[in-house]
């Protein structure tokens, strides 16, 4: 895993009705259209995965260690088990585990961080404090001591990857959400006699869409690399077919060792893929709302090019 | 002054959380650790082991709020138990004789990445859209895209095994004699070398958008327009002006980052068997060794918050506005 990208703080564009342009900025978005459908392929991939290779990919068969061949594209493991059956059954499980991890990591981040910003006071020095410590909570030394102490599965594994998940997102979410609280149509609902619940989901969170996304789209990578690393140490649920136990498995039955190249490569690739796909819909984002980063030179910067 | 006293009660809560969290969780999970334990070790353990587990993993009779003052007690005193996998030393030994390597290993990997990360984000951002800037970030977040123990092995796989460039585990060769001596420490620095590059591959990304973002907000201030106006060097102006200015968010997230120094090294622990805390760690997991778990947890939570006050002290330092409120 690598460390977390310190996200700047965007400025909300515009107030109110940025979301039609938001839209149409990402459709014209060549990074935003490739992550898209490399995700699209992904997904049709898990779902199809039961039809296109029935029967059960971990089955153990007498075809052992197998070169990649016209009847087995990506060979076999050391337990006879066709890699790219257990690949592609394998995104079932890292992409659910991965939208689930980061779906709820965001709600939870989202709950926190317009409680923080919307009520201050002592709410928010609680609640920061929950976030700050949890931030700083060395990440996967817990996971690996939450799941020493809690029964192996897949539940175990998607709660321990949201507990130490959500607080990233709680306060890049609350920094967005304290510059929001300070305009003056929140002022105006507040002052209207609006209930806390509208205001905070209907008035604020609207203008922090851009920012909801992003953070989802990192707790969703986050989720599934993070599944990956604590399978790959035997931590997860070691019955199941899912990217990181195909590379646990690889490990254990020394792949590389052997010099079996094709059992270690696939998973490992679909982990980036993914990853990756997810990376440049997130960088579309950042670009689509903070004109700064677009790559349009100023007149500034043809200059200074051109002086040197 | 006040600023600080105040991150200090920070960190200490920080820590009370951590410990009583450690202290919780073996008392409410389900499934009883120390009779697991006792079925692994087949009946080895001795009688006193059995009742020190028990006391110290709660599994005893006494009420809960005596076992909890006991147990802070315990950890004021540095008593964290004796561990089970590597009876009869002391936990506190055991964890001594390995967070060498892990500072050593992480420490160097951090430096190397920040200060290398941070210099090509002020050269990508200084020429928006030349050669660093349009090439390295798509490639560095790809490379980053992948699992780190996926291109750790990778790497250990290519330069450890087929072209036999690098030592395969081990922070330093079988008997090898350590101590000061230049022998043993370029045979350190051999065992050194493939894990940290990995660490700086993955996160040297990371350092480099940070600081080239920041970098291009600052670039566009009317100090920068106003130092080219006086005719300053191009160099001088972005060092001094716009990097020096930019270097804060960097300051913090280096900060972030020695959590990843002690405890993210894990992975690349594990995958080049290097002896320190985080390969410990999921030894200790795997052989059932709670009080050694428990101890190496706290550790390494307790040298996370204890890196991230010095940068907070740092920080006062280097941005007087922190001072004023």
């Amino acid at each position: 895993m690598t460390t977390a990208i310190l996200k700047q703080p965007t400025e909300p564009t515009a107030a109110r009705k940025p979301n039609r342009s938001f839209v149409h900025g990402l459709r014209t978005n060549k990074k935003a259209m490739t992550g898209t459908a490399v995700m699209l392929v992904f997904i049709a991939l898990a779902l199809l995965a039961p039809v296109l290779f029935p029967g059960d990919p971990s089955r153990i068969t007498d075809m052992a260690s197998l070169e990649p061949s016209p009847e087995h594209w990506l060979g076999t493991t050391a337990k006879g088990q066709d890699v790219l059956a257990l690949t592609v059954h394998g995104s079932r499980s890292s992409l659910f585990v991965g939208l689930t991890v980061g779906f709820a990591s965001t709600f939870i981040g989202i709950l926190v961080g317009l409680a923080s910003a919307y009520f201050g006071k002592f709410i928010d020095e609680a609640l920061s404090l929950a976030t700050n410590v949890f931030l700083l909570l060395p990440g996967l030394p817990l996971l690996v001591i939450l799941a020493a102490f809690l029964p192996p599965g897949l539940g175990t594994v998607i709660l321990v990857l949201v507990v130490t998940g959500w607080a990233g997102s709680a306060r890049v979410l609350r920094s967005q959400a304290l510059s929001i609280r300070s305009k003056d149509f929140v002022a105006a609902a507040v002052v209207s006699g609006e209930r806390a619940g509208r205001i905070m989901f209907r008035e604020i969170l609207p203008n922090m869409a851009s920012i909801v996304m992003g953070t989802l789209l990192a707790c969703v990578i986050y989720g599934i690399g993070a599944q990956a690393g604590l399978e790959f140490l035997g931590l997860g649920d070691v019955s199941t077919v899912s990217w990181g136990n195909n590379l646990f498995w690889a490990g254990n039955e020394g792949a590389l060792l052997t010099g079996s190249w094709w059992v270690f490569v696939p998973s490992g690739v679909c982990i980036a893929l993914v990853a990756f796909a997810l990376a440049l819909i997130n960088y579309a984002v950042d670009e689509v709302t903070n004109p700064r980063l677009r790559k349009i030179k100023t007149p500034k910067d043809t200059e200074r090019s051109a002086a040197k | 002054m006040r600023f600080i006293l105040r991150r200090l009660g920070f960190y200490l809560i920080a820590f009370w959380a951590s410990i009583t969290l450690n202290f919780l969780l073996p008392r409410f999970m389900p499934g009883d650790p120390v009779s697991r334990m006792f079925a692994r070790t087949q009946g080895k353990m001795q009688p006193e082991q059995i009742d020190a587990l028990r006391k110290l993993l709660g599994v005893d009779d006494r009420p809960i709020w005596e076992q909890y003052i006991d147990y802070l007690h315990n950890i004021v005193t540095g008593n964290m138990g004796i561990s089970i996998s590597r009876f009869p030393a002391p936990v506190t030994e055991v964890i001594a004789a390995q967070i060498g390597w892990t500072l050593l290993l992480g420490g160097t990997a951090l430096v190397i990445a920040a200060v290398a990360g941070n210099l090509l984000g002020i050269l990508a951002a200084w020429r928006r859209g030349g050669a660093i800037d349009s090439a390295l970030p798509p490639v560095l977040i790809f490379i980053g895209s992948f699992p780190y123990f996926w291109l750790a092995m990778g790497a250990l796989y290519l330069f450890g095994v087929i072209l036999g460039w690098s030592p395969l585990r081990h922070a330093f060769s079988d008997g090898a004699e350590p101590g000061f001596t230049s022998e043993f420490l370029s045979d350190v620095g051999a065992h050194l070398v493939l894990p940290a590059l990995t660490i700086v591959l993955v996160s040297i990304g990371g350092w480099m958008l940070g600081m080239r973002n920041t970098m291009i907000a600052t670039n566009s201030e009317d100090y920068i327009t106003m130092a080219e106006a006086k005719g300053l060097r191009p160099g001088r102006i972005m060092f001094r002006y716009a990097a020096r200015n930019a270097m804060l968010p960097s300051v913090t997230s280096f900060g972030m980052s020695l959590g990843f120094v002690v405890g993210g090294a894990m992975l690349t622990e594990v995958v080049f068997a290097y002896p320190g805390v985080g390969y410990q760690l999921l030894n200790a997991v795997q052989g059932l060794d709670y009080p050694l778990m428990q101890g190496l947890f706290l550790t390494i939570t307790a040298a996370v918050l204890l890196a991230n006050f010095m940068v907070d002290v740092l920080y006062v330092r280097l941005d007087p506005r922190v001072r004023n409120n």
